[in-house]
C-alpha cells in the first residue's frame, strides 16, 4: 500500500517501551505517520517526548535490553521492517534509510581518519573498492562544502569544527544516495550561524537528490522553513499532525498552540517569553486522561478523567484532544 | 581526567574525552568516583544505602566481613576460654607436638579438638587464624586510616589552594606514582627490623599507609576542583570563614562519598600487601602472627600438611572478595551514573 | 613528540637518583653490615675485605662512587656471591624473570580481554556474571595462596607439572608459575575492559556505526575495540611494578633463580651492591616503560600529542 499512494515509509501503531529501575516506560506509545516521497516531515516535541526513539526505531537502533519494540508496523518500500532478519534491515541503514544524529562532537569515531569512516559505507553497500570508495569519499566532501577535500579527508575528526563535523556526518549519511534521510536536532549542538548554513544545505542536497526527509527538531523555527508537514509529539503519544502552514495558521490542539506561543516573535511588543507551565511528564507515573492535562489552560475535568480521542479535523489534519474541533473553530476565527 | 593535565593541555576538546587516560583507573575503575556527581545531603545517603540493601552481593559480603570481623574479635578469647589453646600455646606432650589433620585427634581418630588441625607444634590452627584475622584487619584498617589522612589533607589542600602549588604537588605525586615503592618498602623492612614486635607493626602501619595515599589525594583533588566553586564555598568564603575551616568542614564533607568508596577498596589492598610482606618474611613476626605468616608457613609445609595453608589461605581470600564486593556495590550505591546497564 | 620524550628522559634521571640515593640511605643506615651475618669473620680479615670494597671510607666517597657505578652502569662484585659481578647475576637472572613476566602478561591480555570484552558485549548475562565473579575471584586470592594451591592440585596431586623447577620457555615448568602470576592481571584486565568496552559501546559513534549497516562484529572489531582498550593500556605502565612485585613472591614460591629471589636474598644477605644494582635495574626499567606507554598512547589516541 505504501508504494501506491506515493508513500515512502508508513508507522503504524509503534509502541516502544524501556525498562527502568522505577518499570516499564512507554517511550512511543501507539503512533502512527507517514512519510511521502520527496517530503521532508518535521517531528516537534520537548525532550523526552519520544521522538529520538521513534526514530531510532525506523532502523531498530533501539538499545536492546532495555528498550525494546513492542508492537506495530514500519512499512518501509513495501515491507515490514519490524519483520525483517538482522542482514535484511542492516541491508537498508546506511544504504536507502540514513541516519544524522544531534552532537557531531561525540558521533563520529575519534581514532579514525574521516576518510576511513566515509569509505567504510559504499564498500558496504556499494562494493565500491579502496580507490573508488576514496574518490567518493572526497567527491562527497566536495558536495558537503569542505574546502581542501582532497588533505582534509585524511584527518581525524578532533581537527574539524562542529560545523565541519556535522557536514562530514551529512556527506556520510548521503554516500550512498538514501531515499530516506532520518536528522535528529541536527543543528541543536552547533553555534547559531552554523546552524543556518547546515539547514540550508541539507534542504539543498535534499532537492538534488530527491530524498524524503525526516527533521527532529524542538525547534519550530526550524519546521517553518524546512518542512513540509508536521507531527508534534508529547509523552510518547502523536498530538497532532498537520501540513506545516496549516499547523502554524491553525492549530488545533492546546500543547501545540503553547510551543507556538513560546516561540519568540520579534514583532511583538511583548517583553516577557511566554512559557508552557509546569515540567513535561514523569513517563513511568503518566496521570490517567490526557497526559498534557496537569499543564493545559483548557484543561477540564473530561481532561484529567479519560484519555482524549483523536479528532480528524480534515484528511491531513488530526489532533489529540478533546476540544480539538473548538480549538480549530476559534483559530479559524482568529485566523 | 582532571589529574591528567599533561594530556588534557594538549587536547583540542576536553569535551570529546570520555576515556581517561588516568593511571588510577588501572588500580580500581576510579575514573568513574573522580567523573562522578558530587553526594550531597542526607537523602541521598539514605539513597545509596537503599541501593546498596538491594545489592544481592555486596549485602553477602557485608555479612562475611561483619562474621569474620566478629569471629576474629572474640572468637580467639571463646576458644581459650572453653579448650585452654591460644594462638601460641604449645601442648605440653610431646606427642602431641604434630600437625593433626582437621577433625582429628592423636589417635587418628574423629575429634572436635582441632576443627582446623594443629600446625607442626600442635598449635590449634582455628585459634592462629582468627588470631591472625585480628592482626591482619588491624594492619589493614590502621594503615588505610594513615592513607587516608594523608591523602585526604594532601588532596584538599592542593585542590583548594590550586595555581602553581597545586601543580607542584600534583607533579610530586605524578612522579612517586612512578616509583616502584614496593621494592624500597621491602629493603626498609628488611633492613631496618624494628626492636620489638609492637614496633614491628607501627613500621607496617605507616610503611603501608605511606605508600598508598596517591590515588587518595588525586580522587579528593578532584573532587575538590569541582566543589570549591560551588556556591556553598562562595558563601563560606563571603561571610570570612577562614582557609582551613573551609577545606576542613565544608569541602572534606561534600567530598566523602568517593572517599569512602576508595577506602573501603584500600583495606582489602593493603590487607593484601600486608600478607605479601609477612609471606616474605618482612612483615608480622613470630610470635605474632597474620593471614599472611600463616600462609607462609602453611606453604612452607604444603607436600604433607596441606591444611596448614588451606585454612588460613581460603579465610583471607573470602575476607578480600567480600571487602571488595563491599567497595564496588559502595561505588555503585553512591554514583548511580557509573552503574553499568 | 620529540621534545616531549626527551623532558620525560630528563626527568627519569633525578627519579632514580632518588631511589638508588633512598636505597643507599637504608643500607648505610641499618645495623650490622654483611659481615656480621651468617659468617663470622676474623676482626683482621674483615677491615681487609672492608678496605677492598671501600667500606672504610667517609660516606661521601661511597655515595660517590654508587653514583659513579649507575653512571657506567657497573655495580661491581656483590658480596654473596663471591667473584660475581652484579651485572653478570643480573644477565642471569633477567631472562628468568621477564621469560616470566612477559608470559603471564600475555595470557593476562588474552584472557582477560576475551573474558572483559565478552561480558562487555552481554551485560547481565549469566556470561557477564561468571566472568566478574571469576574476575572478582582473582583480585581476592592472593598468588601466594594460589601458587601453593596450584602446586598441590596439579604437581603433588596429579603429577601433570614439576613443582619446582626452571628450563626457561617453553617448557611445562613455566606453566603453573606463569598461572598463578597473570591470575590477578586476568582479573584486572577483564574488569576493566569490560567497563572500557560498555561505555564505548554506549558512546555515539558506535550508534553511527550501527546506523551505517556495518554487522555487530564490525562495530566492535573496527570501531569499539580501540576506544574500549585504552584502560588496559594504560594499566599496562603501573601493570609492570606490580609484575614485578608478583615475580618476587612467585619465584620465592616456585624456587626460581629470578631477580625476586635475588633481590629479596640480597637484602637478608645485607649484599649491598646486588642490592643497590637491583633497585637501579628495577627503577629504570619501570621509569622507561612508563614511559614507553606514554608514547604509545599517542599512537592510538590520535587527539593525544604531546
Amino acid at each position: 500500500m505504501s508504494t501506491e499512494n506515493g508513500n515512502l515509509l508508513s508507522v503504524r501503531d509503534l509502541c516502544v517501551v524501556f525498562k527502568t529501575e522505577d518499570g516499564t516506560v512507554k517511550a512511543v506509545d501507539g503512533i502512527s505517520f507517514e512519510v511521502k516521497r520527496g517530503e521532508t516531515l518535521g517531528i516537534v516535541g520537548e525532550s523526552g517526548s519520544g521522538k529520538t526513539v521513534a526514530n531510532l526505531s525506523l532502523l531498530r537502533l533501539i538499545p536492546e535490553p532495555p528498550g525494546k519494540i513492542e508492537s506495530g508496523f514500519i512499512e518501509f518500500g513495501g515491507r515490514d521492517l519490524l519483520k525483517l532478519s538482522q542482514t535484511e534491515i542492516r541491508g537498508l541503514r546506511g544504504k536507502r534509510i540514513a541516519m544524522i544524529f544531534q552532537d557531531p562532537m561525540t558521533s563520529l569515531n575519534p581514532f579514525m581518519r574521516v576518510s576511513k569512516q566515509l569509505m567504510e559505507v559504499t564498500q558496504l553497500h556499494l562494493g565500491h573498492t579502496k580507490q573508488q570508495a576514496r574518490a567518493h569519499a572526497i567527491k562527497m566532501l566536495e558536495q558537503v562544502g569542505i574546502p581542501d577535500a582532497h588533505e582534509r579527508v585524511d584527518s581525524y575528526p578532533h581537527e574539524f569544527s562542529g560545523g565541519m563535523r556535522q557536514r562530514v556526518m551529512i556527506a556520510m549519511a548521503l554516500s550512498c544516495q538514501p531515499e530516506l534521510l532520518i536528522a535528529d536536532e541536527p543543528t541543536t549542538a552547533l553555534d547559531v550561524t552554523i546552524q543556518a548554513q547546515i539547514l540550508e544545505l541539507i534542504k539543498h542536497l535534499k532537492s538534488e537528490t530527491g530524498a524524503s526527509v525526516i527533521l527532529i527538531t524542538h525547534d519550530l523555527g526550524v519546521v517553518a522553513g524546512m518542512t513540509d508537514r508536521v507531527v508534534v509529539m508529547y509523552a510518547g503519544k502523536l498530538f497532532e499532525e498537520a501540513p506545516t502552514r496549516e499547523l502554524f495558521e491553525r492549530t488545533a490542539n492546546p500543547y501545540t498552540k503553547g510551543l507556538l506561543r513560546s516561540v519568540p516573535d520579534p514583532t511583538s511588543e511583548h517583553e516577557t517569553l511566554y512559557q508552557i507551565p509546569g515540567q513535561p511528564p514523569d513517563l513511568a507515573h503518566l496521570p490517567p486522561g490526557c497526559p498534557f492535562a496537569p499543564r493545559c489552560e483548557r484543561a477540564e475535568e473530561i481532561c484529567r478523567r479519560e484519555f482524549p480521542p483523536f479528532v480528524e479535523l480534515t484528511m491531513s489534519h488530526r489532533s489529540l484532544c478533546h476540544f480539538a474541533n473548538e480549538i480549530y473553530a476559534e483559530t479559524k476565527s482568529a485566523a | 581526567m582532571e589529574e591528567n593535565r599533561q594530556q588534557k593541555d594538549q587536547i583540542p576538546d576536553s569535551a570529546d574525552l570520555h576515556i581517561s587516560a588516568e593511571y588510577a583507573v588501572a588500580e580500581r575503575d576510579i575514573a568513574e568516583l573522580v567523573t562522578g556527581e558530587v553526594v550531597v545531603g542526607s537523602s541521598l545517603w539514605r539513597d545509596a544505602w537503599r541501593r546498596l540493601l538491594k545489592n544481592k552481593l555486596a549485602v553477602f559480603g557485608m555479612i562475611v566481613v561483619l562474621v569474620l570481623v566478629v569471629a576474629s574479635l572474640i572468637g580467639p578469647t571463646i576458644i581459650q576460654k572453653t579448650t585452654g589453646y591460644t594462638y601460641d600455646s604449645i601442648p605440653k606432650d610431646s606427642a602431641l607436638l604434630k600437625s593433626f589433620p582437621p577433625f582429628r585427634g592423636p589417635d587418628g581418630r574423629f575429634s572436635l579438638a582441632h576443627p582446623m588441625g594443629t600446625d607442626a607444634a600442635g598449635r590449634d590452627i582455628l585459634a592462629r587464624v582468627l588470631s591472625g584475622g585480628q592482626i591482619s584487619l588491624m594492619v589493614a584498617l590502621i594503615a588505610t586510616l594513615v592513607s587516608l589522612v594523608i591523602g585526604v589533607s594532601y588532596g584538599a589542600i592542593a585542590g583548594y589552594l590550586g595555581g602553581p602549588l597545586d601543580d607542584l604537588m600534583m607533579r610530586i605525586v605524578d612522579v612517586l606514582y612512578s616509583l616502584p615503592y614496593v621494592i624500597i618498602v621491602i629493603v626498609l623492612l628488611a633492613l631496618l627490623p624494628a626492636k620489638t614486635p609492637t614496633a614491628q607493626l607501627a613500621q607496617l602501619f605507616f610503611a603501608l599507609g605511606a605508600v598508598s595515599w596517591l590515588t587518595m589525594a588525586r580522587i579528593v583533588r578532584g573532587q575538590i576542583l569541582s566543589l570549591k566553586n560551588q556556591e556553598f564555598v562562595l558563601a563560606a568564603r563571603a561571610t570570612g570563614v577562614s582557609t582551613p575551616k573551609i577545606i576542613f568542614r565544608h569541602l572534606i564533607p561534600n567530598a566523602l562519598g568517593p572517599v569512602i568508596v576508595y577506602a573501603t577498596l584500600t583495606i582489602p589492598t593493603v590487607m593484601l600487601s600486608e600478607a605479601f610482606l609477612s609471606f616474605l618474611g618482612l612483615g608480622v613476626r613470630p610470635p605474632r602472627v597474620s593471614w599472611g605468616s600463616l600462609a607462609a608457613e602453611g606453604a612452607a609445609n604444603l607436600a604433607v600438611f596441606p591444611w596448614q595453608l588451606i585454612f588460613p589461605g581460603v579465610t583471607m581470600a573470602l575476607m578480600l572478595f567480600s571487602l571488595n564486593f563491599v567497595g564496588d556495590g559502595l561505588r555503585d550505591a553512591l554514583d548511580p551514573q557509573a552503574r553499568r546497564n | 613528540m620529540l621534545r616531549f620524550i626527551i623532558r620525560r628522559v630528563i626527568v627519569i634521571i633525578p627519579m632514580l637518583l632518588i631511589v638508588v640515593s633512598l636505597t643507599w640511605t637504608l643500607v648505610r643506615l641499618a645495623p650490622g653490615s654483611f659481615y656480621t651475618g651468617e659468617k663470622k669473620l676474623a676482626p683482621a680479615v674483615e677491615k681487609n675485605l672492608r678496605e677492598k670494597y671501600g667500606l672504610d671510607k667517609p660516606w661521601y666517597v661511597q655515595y660517590g662512587k654508587v653514583l659513579k657505578n649507575i653512571a657506567r652502569f657497573d655495580f661491581g662484585n656483590s658480596l654473596k656471591y663471591e667473584g660475581q659481578s652484579v651485572n653478570q647475576i643480573l644477565l642471569r637472572a633477567l631472562p628468568v624473570s621477564a621469560t616470566l613476566g612477559i608470559t603471564a602478561y600475555l595470557i593476562a591480555l588474552l584472557v582477560g580481554i576475551t573474558m572483559g570484552a565478552l561480558a562487555a558485549l552481554k551485560p547481565n548475562s549469566w556470561l557477564d556474571y561468571a566472568s566478574m565473579t571469576l574476575a572478582m575471584l582473582g583480585i581476592s586470592i592472593p598468588n601466594f595462596v594460589l601458587g601453593p594451591l596450584l602446586v598441590l592440585l596439579f604437581s603433588l596431586t596429579l603429577f601433570w607439572f614439576p613443582p619446582a623447577l626452571w628450563n626457561g620457555f617453553p617448557s611445562k615448568s613455566l606453566v603453573l608459575p606463569a598461572l598463578t602470576l597473570s591470575a590477578i592481571y586476568i582479573a584486572y584486565i577483564a574488569r576493566l575492559t569490560r567497563s572500557g568496552m560498555l561505555e564505548v559501546m554506549r558512546s555515539d559513534y558506535i550508534r553511527t556505526a550501527r546506523a551505517k549497516g556495518l554487522s555487530e562484529t564490525q562495530v566492535v572489531t573496527r570501531h569499539a575495540l580501540r576506544g574500549g582498550l585504552l584502560p588496559v593500556v594504560s594499566f599496562s605502565g603501573p601493570a609492570l611494578a606490580f609484575l614485578i612485585t608478583g615475580t618476587v613472591v612467585v619465584e620465592r614460591i616456585f624456587a626460581l633463580p629470578g631477580l625476586g629471589n635475588y633481590f629479596i636474598n640480597a637484602c637478608f644477605n645485607r649484599d649491598e651492591p646486588l642490592i643497590i644494582g637491583i633497585v637501579a635495574f628495577i627503577a629504570i626499567s619501570v621509569l622507561v616503560f612508563n614511559l614507553l606507554v606514554d608514547i604509545s598512547y599517542a599512537f592510538i589516541d590520535p587527539r593525544i600529542r604531546y
